[in-house]
């Protein structure tokens, strides 16, 4: 894949339009890295003059924040900001919405004021000004259910958006009994994605897979690379595999036009 | 003289009522204070519309509508036989008869009373049905482990109060011969008349001076029971979600003393061996984190006051659906138990808090229950009155992270990584790009 780095394109004195924050998950987990590919897919597709930071990105912090670990949190902000702003970037994309948060909340107090956006919402706006179509037949009548990651849901109050996107797929929509603001967490979120859970008498991401598997999908749809893993681990568990898929709206958009 | 014994019983009652009342809240305005100073006097036309909203509208209480509706009931009607307080208070103090009966007319007085009696029968409804939910239906979040006896005769006590408070009123107003005589406003009373049509008329003045009084030391016992009670959120639900926070829930708040700290270790300039300021230790934090109550910030220990008790963040918290300790609920609770404790604590000792061994983390709030959070913020969403529980779960694991190094093995070995190469995981940070050509 073509990818260009802010280094890179400092070099050749450019400044690209947007700067794709991939984050450690799109970077390092063997599934995440196929939501950031199918991102990268569309960002091509719509002509966006993109760049990553590469081996100069670095942990939000946002999982230690929430462990309790303020002091790594900041310096890992502090660094963070310190890179973004030396390549004045004003705009930021990412497919993980605990980063979206961090950026776009927690940043700014401490000096790193952006645009930021969810990547549901970049690709709304790609359509929106027109440099971005679905094709709405290959997917077409598909049996989909969406799980909101809490980040992008309560945190941030982005519900639409992304179910916007999942209807232009032109698939069966079907909403869990506990939805948008209701939705049950995938059970990753607070650094919970880093430990064993506490003892109880089931795990959080199974629960929420029951509430999925209740309106019977073919695919469960998502915009969080560790709502991902939690997910498919319940399907997975529910021995469901086979008839149920986890997938990102990114990788969805991507299928849907073949790219 | 003898004549006016009446009303200056009255007036004492009053007076000790309300004297009592005023002695607690005070009480409870130090408690809160004793909190952390934080500013929530910002964005003021933003916290007037959410106290509209969310305390005056009752806006979140429909998210589940059955007792949702119900309590709107309850609480139209109690706010507005209250206004009838006013009428009891000058008749009791002048020893007047339903003054305001011959002031404003028989036409809007007996559309007020009226009303005032749908109002009461709906309460009384409403009521029962509270009651039935709680104790023969038994409601699932009224039974979780937190719901201890106290907690689970509180609410019940209150139901009653409700229920004979609206009775008395009914009682009075069907034993009051005149007033059924007069017939404008005693749309129920009148139904409720004929059972006491075997008394004679002298005997009805008794029932109904009997329940004029007792409605009225009903309500200042009522009063007075507040403070002791979860009921205390009909007054707090007002500050309390003006104060609430307004920024993205997903926002948790950066530590200043942290970013003075770090801004100093990352100075290249700053030299590390410098000695610090004369005065300036004093502007260090005597620590990070909350391990207890006075630790907190005062919204966060008026939250504690506020809450209801109704366990609607319980109910949909992930850790507590899936059989972990944890309960936001109980959070709050604690919160509030031990904030009394101190208080009572200054109390005995001359306005000085005496250690006395014990803190809100580990005597009350285990670190199990703070590490089984997701910070989801569903607790948050499904207050409904502007309460953060989740706020509190992570002051306290900043404290067991950054005071006491007590995080879990496996959030250790996360936060190590992330210092030594960026990533929760053990990976390269060189590694970092990889993907682009895998
Ligand atoms: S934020 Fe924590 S306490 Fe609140 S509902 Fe979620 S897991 Fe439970
Ligand atoms: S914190 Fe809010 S939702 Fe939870 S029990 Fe108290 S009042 Fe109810």
């Amino acid at each position: 894949m073509n990818v260009s780095t802010m280094a890179d394109m400092m070099a050749q004195g450019k400044q690209p339009e947007v700067l794709f924050w991939v984050g450690a998950a799109g970077s390092y987990d063997d599934r995440a890295k196929k939501i950031t590919k199918a991102f990268v897919k569309i960002l091509d597709m719509a002509g966006v003059d993109f760049a990553v930071l590469g081996t100069e990105e670095s942990s939000t912090g946002d999982a230690a924040k929430r462990a309790g670990n303020e002091f790594l949190f900041q310096m890992q902000a502090m660094t963070n900001i310190e890179v973004l702003n030396a390549y004045e970037v004003k705009t930021i994309v990412t497919c993980d919405p605990h980063s979206f948060n961090t950026i776009k909340n927690e940043y700014p107090g401490l000096g790193g004021k952006y645009k930021v956006y969810h990547h549901t919402q970049y690709i709304s706006k790609l359509i929106q000004d027109g440099r971005l179509s679905i094709d709405d037949t290959n997917l077409k009548g598909k049996r989909v259910t969406y799980h909101d990651p809490c980040y992008l849901g309560r945190a941030n109050d982005v519900y639409e958006t992304p179910r916007q996107l999942i209807n232009r797929l032109g698939v069966k929509m079907t909403e869990m009994k506990r939805n948008k603001s209701t939705a049950l967490c995938c059970g990753a979120g607070g650094a919970q994605m880093f430990k064993e859970p506490e003892k109880g008498d089931m795990d959080i991401n199974v629960l929420r897979t029951e509430d999925a598997l209740e309106t019977n999908p073919q695919i469960i749809a998502t915009g969080c690379p560790y709502c991902n893993t939690m997910m498919t681990d319940g399907v997975k568990f529910k021995l469901k595999e086979d008839q149920v898929v986890v997938k990102d709206i990114a990788e969805l958009i991507a299928e849907a036009n073949n790219l | 003289m003898e004549k006016y014994v009446p009303n200056i019983f009255f007036a004492l009652i009053l007076i000790a009522g309300i004297g009592y009342f005023v002695m607690n809240v005070r009480k409870l305005i130090r408690n809160i204070k004793l909190g952390k100073d934080i500013d929530r006097t910002d964005r003021k036309p933003e916290r007037w519309k959410n106290m509209a909203k969310i305390a005056l509208g009752q806006y979140k209480m429909v998210r589940r509508p059955v007792s949702g509706i119900l309590h709107i009931v309850v609480y139209v009607g109690f706010i507005l036989i209250n206004i009838e307080m006013l009428e009891i208070v000058i008749d009791g103090l002048f020893g007047t008869h339903r003054v305001f009966q011959p002031i404003l007319g028989d036409t809007i007085y007996g559309f007020l009373i009226g009303n005032f009696e749908v109002l009461a029968a709906l309460v009384f409804v409403a009521v029962i049905i509270f009651w039935l939910r709680r104790n023969i239906q038994r409601v699932k979040r009224f039974w979780s482990k937190e719901m201890t006896s106290w907690p689970k005769n509180d609410g019940n006590i209150i139901l009653y109060f409700e229920m004979v408070l609206m009775s008395l009123f009914l009682i009075m107003n069907a034993t009051d011969v005149n007033f059924q005589e007069a017939g404008a406003g005693n749309v129920v009373s009148q139904f409720i008349a004929p059972w006491f049509s075997s008394f004679s008329h002298e005997e009805l003045h008794t029932i109904e001076k009997t329940a004029w009084w007792l409605h009225i030391v009903g309500i200042l016992i009522f009063l007075n029971y507040l403070y002791y009670s979860k009921h205390l959120h009909i007054l707090l639900a007002f500050p309390n979600t003006f104060f609430a926070k307004l920024d993205p829930k997903g926002q948790l708040d950066n530590l200043e003393a942290v970013t003075n700290e770090v801004k100093m270790m990352m100075d290249p300039d700053a030299d590390p061996y410098a000695m610090p300021e004369e005065g300036a230790e004093d502007e260090v934090p005597a620590k990070f984190g909350a391990s207890d109550v006075t630790d907190l910030n005062w919204v966060q220990l008026m939250n504690a006051y506020t809450c209801t008790e109704c366990g609607r963040c319980t109910s949909s918290c992930p850790a507590n659906l899936t059989g972990k300790e944890l309960s936001p609920r109980k959070i709050m609770m604690d919160t509030r138990d031990r904030l009394e404790e101190v208080g009572k604590n200054i109390d005995a000792n001359g306005g000085e808090f005496k250690d006395d061994g014990k803190q809100l983390l580990n005597d009350y709030i285990s670190p199990e229950e703070l590490w089984a959070c997701t910070s989801c913020n569903a607790c948050v969403q499904e207050c409904p009155i502007g309460i953060d529980p989740l706020s509190i779960i992570m002051e306290m694991r900043r404290y067991l992270v950054m005071e006491e190094s007590a995080a879990p093995q496996e959030l250790n070995m996360m936060m190590t990584n992330i210092e030594n190469n960026g990533a929760p995981w053990q990976y390269s940070q060189m590694d970092r790009l990889n993907w682009k050509d895998e």
